[in-house]
This record gives C-alpha cells, structure tokens and sequence, in this order.
C-alpha cells in the first residue's frame, strides 16, 4: 500500500546529475560473480552487505531456536548440554558480529553517500575489502562447529578462564574469525569517517546532515576506539593459550577479573554500537510519517554524543558482583543511571515530533513506533539493572536476558527492518507489498513479546542463564517463550518473501517515494543508478 | 580539478588520524594490564596480597578488637595436591603477631610443582595484611607421596579499617607448568642427584627468615 496521499513529483535540482554511467567513463563492469568479487560501488557493496546480514541472521536465528526448542519443557530432550552451550554461544557471536553490525554498515554503504550527497564512499576498495573480509570471517567461526570439541561453548562474552583455561580447541579459530570481523568494522568505521568528513555536498555543513548520518559518525568513532581493545583482549587470550603467558591465569600472577574489565570496556560501547545507528533511522522516518520535522534535532545530535561518551564510564555494571569496592559500585551505578538522561530527551523528541502531526501508519512508521515503545522497555529493565544491590539478584538471570534482547530485537532488529522498508523504493524502484508488510510487523510485534515477556517473569523468579535445563517451576514461562519464538522466526520468512518480490517488481516508486521525505536520497530517481551525484547537487538548508 | 585533491588530501588526513587513534586504542589495551596492577596494588581491590615478605612493624596490639580470619584451601585440577590448615579460623587483635601450619599433601607417585596463589576478602583488607612469611612467595617442589607442613606468619595493621570484623584469606593451589615440564625432564633422567632440593626451594630467603624468627 502506497502513502494514503499520492506523492508530490520530484524537485530536480538542476546540478542533481543523475546519472547513467557510462556518460563518465566507468568501465563496463565484469559479469557474473566477479562483478560482486570486485565492486567498489558504495550501492552493489550495500547490498552486499544486507543480503550477508540476512543470511546469518537465519543462521544465528536457527541457533536461537535449537535454545528455544531444548527449553521448551523442563528435562533434557533434544541436545547435549555441550552443544546446547554452543548454541547459545553461536547464537550470541553470529547475531551481534554477523547480523545486527553488518545490517548497518550496509545500510550505512547504501544512505550515506547518497544522504550527504556524495558520488561514492572515500575509499572504494578498501569498502570493497572490508565486507569480503566477513563471509571469510564467519565461514571460519562457523567450520568451529565441526571441529573435534565442537565450537566456542563459553558464551558470547567468552569470560576467561572458560575461553582459555577450559576452552575447546577451536578456540584459536574463534579468535581469528573475531579478529578478521573487527578488522572489517574497522575499516569500514575509517571509510565512514573518511566519507562524511570530506564528501558532503557543498554547503552542508555538520549540523546539515541527516541523523542517520550523525549516529554513524559518532558509531564508527565508537568503532575506532574499541574495536582495538577487542582486538587486544583477544590477542592475550591466544597468548595466554597458545604461548603460555598469563594475562588471565592466577596461576601465572594474573587475573581473570582483568578479562571481564578488558572486555567490557570494549562491550558495553560495543551495545551502543547496536544502537547508535537505530536512533538515526527512526529519526528519519518519524518525521517522514509524522509529516513534521523532527524536533530537537541539535538536541538529537548532543544527545547521541552524549551516550557515546558514557559508554565508556559504565562497563562495570556488568560486573557489580565480582567484588568491586563499594565506591566503585556506587560510580558505576549513578553513570549508568545518566545514560537514561540523554536516552529520554531523544524518545521526548519522538514522542513530541508525533504529538499534532499527520501520522499514517505504513509498514516502517509501524516498525518504528513499536522501536521507540519496545526499547523503552528494555530501556527500563536496564535502569532495573543499574541499581547495583538490585542487580546482585538479577545478574545472569533470565531478566538480563530479556533487557538486551527487547533492547536488540524490537530495538536495533526492528529500525534495521523499518530502514529496510522505508529505503526499499529507493533500491529497487518498487514499493514492497504493504499489506504482506503489516502481516510481518503485526506477526514480528506478537511474537517478540510472546518470546521475550515471559524471560523477564522467569529471571526475576531466579531462573539462571545459560542452562539446558531448568527448575519446573519455570516451565510455563519457557514454554510461551518457545512458542513466541518459533512464531517469530517463521514470520520472518514473511520479510524475505516481502523483500524478493519488490526487488522482482511492485507498485512503481517515484524519486520521492514518501510525501514527507526530505532528504537528500529522495532527490535521485528510483531505483537509485549505479552512480549518483557525480557533481556534488547544491544542498538547500532545511528546516533543522 | 582542485575541490577533488582538497577531498583527497581530506580523506588522507582522516585516514592517517584514525589509524593512529587506533593503534593507540590497541596499544592502551595492552597498557592497561600494568595500569590495572599497579591500581591492584595500591588499592588491594582485587584481593592480591603483596608476593614480597614484608618485615615487622612493632606497634602496640591493639587489644580493644578481635578479627576474625579464616581461612580456605582449594586445590585445582591439573595438580594431584591438598592442602589443609591446622585450624579453620583465628581470633587475633590488630597488631598482633600470629602463626598458622599449612600442610601440603602431594597425592601422586611423581614429583610435581605448584604454587598456592592467595586472595583476601573484603578487599579493603588487603593492604592490612603483612604477611612477614609465606609459602604463597614461591614455587614449591613435592616429591612423590611427600607431606611438608610450612607457617604462614602474619600481622594486622592497625589501621584497619573499623567497619571490618572478618577476613577470610584463599588459597588455591595451582600447578606450575613450565617446572613441570622440567621436572618431568629431571625424573626421565633418573637423575637421583636431584638438583631440584625441596628445602633448597622452600627455604625462605634469608631475610624474611630473619624476621620470621623475630615473630617466633
């Protein structure tokens, strides 16, 4: 279903030069697989990257579900609990490494450049590098299932001595997968830089730029500065394996609790990472939809920075019961707290930029609007979280489990979908079927709190994470999860079925494909050319 | 075109800074292993003890409190020891000098080295434990079935903290590898010189038993 108002024709600036190709020399490209091995278009790499992410988020979905099933009444049933623990672990590591980080920095390929009116990214080939770097990555983290003692087992946040000390012996595998997936963000962070600090149209200045635009600028300095301490973090663990030092063993003078605050120095900037780019998204179609501009946007973009600068001062409120001084605890606990500061001017913003406006409810507002309600949710199971005696109950309890995935499913998962939907006119020239659309979001919305709901009454109730097997008297809240769950994995079929059919044909899209689009994207035709703003367009300063 | 190089130099300028930021980041995780020591050390926050015999310090006992401390021994797989102690728990005062016996029990028929590494909870107790004599100072060598009972000499400062009744002191056992390997080396040889002397290796370095006999 198109916007119920029919939309407004183009403005073509007269400098918007469209383009066909071949009008500026670019060599024909080659045919078949070698012109996917060798693009270095910022769009074919986009794609790349989305048709990569959908593809593990099946894989780590149908890991998720092998959980889902062995829960689903108490007793064990269906796996070994060795390869239960891989299931959980594989799940974790595919969906954030492969999925949700991918999904963005497609999305990132595919708007950026066309957003700030820029013909390509800054560094083609290297973008080129960076996402072959991943199927490379994954297919090697993925073999370790294979392997004589079976995959990464110690969950995905691979605490040491579990990943070192006990750990499988594919864990050297797992460590250069995760190595050459954090090179690939960070290479892809450095071009994301590179491109919005030097690329944007003439006239456009910082405080110009689409919010989608900010939230990656910020995240990809987030990349910049942790990415590496994974990378270091990892590094110790395979010396510690395999070169005998002892980063993480008492035994050799260090210390295991040195791992968890390593790794969660890298992790918690890690979820905002995850979430950033969200933001950005749901900032873009609110207004759309809501047919106003977005309010506060100055306000948006402190408030963005605001939450990437304290990320980096809350990390041990993942670890408030390995016996932490008690003022650390309470630092720890008031910084967490002021992150909910900055979170709730921007779901004010939302909510404000909805209040009085023309709302019609296509299937990316739809995924839009359960973004902001859901992730409040989780936002406030993690202000539960935050409070540090609280948390000595809760830690590694179903209630965390419930907290990051309303935070990442309804959360990061559904703006990835809506940015999906509301760009798709723009890829493929079509508008997806809306009316398959709303059945994926109505199906996707019950289904995700019929997954996630009942975890937090079962954490709270004390059922522990990470168990193949569980008390019976956490049966019935497993058994709702697990039928949620299959329920949403199946409707997610829904979504491929609704992404083939517009990219094979659909309801014609014009350059603007929503009334109430303003960006620069919408000033090219649909589909998008292979190239675009060859000469930069003039940019004209709207309403923020 | 001249817009085009200044995008180029822009894009090498970017470029150049954030490879440099990153491997600034890479290097400050490794800075941070040392960083998080030192911070250790100085504040005890993660229970590690100093693995330097401290000397003495006479001060008055003060006879107004009694800690409580206890202690736990834990072995750990990969090591075929016990390790077990004269008593569960103590009552000192502040300033006072005590001694423990630690007997350490190795199981096997082969020799075998191992270190007992020590933790102190509440953290903030940490830096108020001397400990004048330890096993945990070094390496031990255990023959085949041997039994060694050693002291562990100790004294609480006084200044500590009020709000601090109990302290409980870890130790858990684990082996050495790289003196395994060697000791597995020695016994291939047959060698029944036997370099590897255990009281060479236990005795305690001549200071600290200067002032462990001045506790005893």
């Amino acid at each position: 279903m198109a916007p119920k108002l029919p939309p407004q024709p183009p403005l073509q600036h007269s400098s918007t030069a469209v383009a066909d190709g071949q009008s500026h020399g670019h060599a024909a490209p080659p045919k078949g697989i070698l012109r996917w091995l060798l693009t270095t278009n910022h769009k074919e790499i986009g794609s790349l990257y989305l048709i990569f992410s959908l593809t593990m988020f099946f894989i780590g979905g149908i890991f998720a579900l092998v959980v889902r099933a062995e829960l689903f009444q108490p007793g064990l049933q269906l796996v070994e609990p060795e390869f239960f623990n891989q299931m959980t672990t594989m799940h974790g590591l595919i969906m954030v490494f492969a999925a949700v980080m991918p999904a963005f920095t497609g999305l990132a390929n595919w708007m950026i450049p066309l957003q700030i009116g820029a013909p390509d990214m800054a560094l083609p080939r290297l973008n080129n590098f960076s996402f072959w770097l991943l199927p490379v990555a994954f297919t090697l983290l993925l073999s370790t299932l294979f392997m004589p003692g079976g995959g990464p087992n110690f969950g995905w946040t691979f605490y040491a001595p579990l990943s070192t000390t006990y750990a499988p012996p594919s864990t050297t595998f797992f460590i250069l997968a995760l190595h050459i997936a954090g090179i690939s963000s960070i290479l892809g962070a450095i071009n994301i830089i590179a491109t919005i600090l030097n690329m944007r149209a003439p006239g456009m200045r910082l405080m110009d730029m689409p919010l989608f635009v900010w939230t990656w600028l910020i995240t990809a300095f987030l990349l910049i500065a942790v990415m590496p301490v994974l990378a270091g973090v990892i590094t110790m663990m395979l010396m510690d394996i395999n070169f005998g030092t002892s980063f993480f063993d008492a035994a050799g003078g260090g210390d295991p609790v040195l791992f968890q605050h390593l790794f969660w120095f890298f992790g918690h900037p890690e979820v905002y990472i995850m979430i950033l780019p969200a933001f950005g998204i749901v900032s873009a179609i609110i207004p759309t939809f809501a047919r106003k501009p977005l309010f506060g946007y100055a306000s948006m973009v402190y408030a963005t920075a605001a939450i990437a600068l304290l990320s980096f001062l809350v990390w041990a409120h993942h670890m408030f019961i390995v016996g932490l001084p008690l003022v650390a605890e309470l630092f720890f606990m008031y910084s967490t707290m002021l992150i909910a500061v900055p979170t709730g001017v921007k779901v004010f913003n939302w909510v404000t930029t909805l209040f009085r406006g023309s709302i019609s409810f296509e299937s990316p507002m739809l995924f839009s609007l359960a973004f902001v309600v859901l992730f409040t949710i989780g936002g406030f199971s993690g202000l539960m979280l935050a409070i540090a005696p609280a948390d000595f109950q809760y830690h590694d309890t179903y209630f965390v489990v419930a907290h990051f995935h309303y935070v990442l499913v309804p959360g990061a998962i559904f703006a990835i979908m809506a940015g999906v939907y509301y760009w798709l006119p723009k890829w493929t020239g079509h508008y997806p079927n809306e009316r398959l659309a709303q059945w994926h979001f109505w199906f996707s919305i019950i289904g995700v709190n019929l997954t996630f709901f009942p975890m937090h009454f079962a954490g709270l109730a004390g059922m522990p994470r990470r168990i193949p097997d569980y008390a019976l008297q956490f049966a019935d809240f497993n058994l709702l999860s697990s039928i949620g769950a299959f329920f949403f994995g199946a409707s997610q079929l829904l979504f491929v079925l609704g992404v083939i059919l517009c990219i094979r044909g659909g309801k014609k899209a014009p350059a603007k494909a929503w009334e109430g689009a303003v960006d620069l994207e919408w000033t090219v035709p649909s589909p998008a050319p292979l190239h675009t703003f060859e000469t930069p367009p003039v940019f004209h300063r709207t309403s923020h | 075109m001249n817009s085009q190089e200044q995008t180029q130099v822009g894009v090498r300028r970017t470029v150049i800074r954030t490879v440099a930021v990153l491997v600034g980041m890479f290097g400050f995780a490794f800075a941070l292993v040392p960083l998080y020591d030192v911070f250790c050390r100085i504040t005890g926050l993660n229970g590690k003890v100093d693995a330097t015999a401290q000397s003495i310090v006479h001060e008055e006992v003060d006879e107004s409190r009694y800690i409580n401390v206890q202690f736990i021994t834990r072995g750990s797989p990969g090591l075929p020891w016990q390790m077990s102690v004269e008593m569960r728990q103590m009552s000192v005062h502040p300033g006072q000098m005590a001694e423990v016996d630690f007997t350490f029990t190795n199981n096997s028929h082969s020799e075998s080295w191992g270190r007992a590494v020590p933790s102190v909870s509440p953290s903030a107790a940490t830096t108020h434990l001397r400990k004048i004599s330890c096993f945990c100072f070094q390496e031990q060598l255990l023959k085949g079935e041997e039994r060694l009972t050693i002291p562990l000499v100790f004294q609480l400062a006084r200044d500590l903290p009020a709000d601090i009744n109990t302290i409980t002191l870890v130790y858990t056992l684990y082996p050495v590898e790289h003196a395994i390997r060697n000791a597995s080396l020695n016994s291939a040889k047959s060698d029944l010189e036997n370099e590897n002397d255990p009281n060479n290796n236990l005795s305690i370095d001549p200071k600290n038993n200067k002032a462990a006999g001045e506790a005893i």
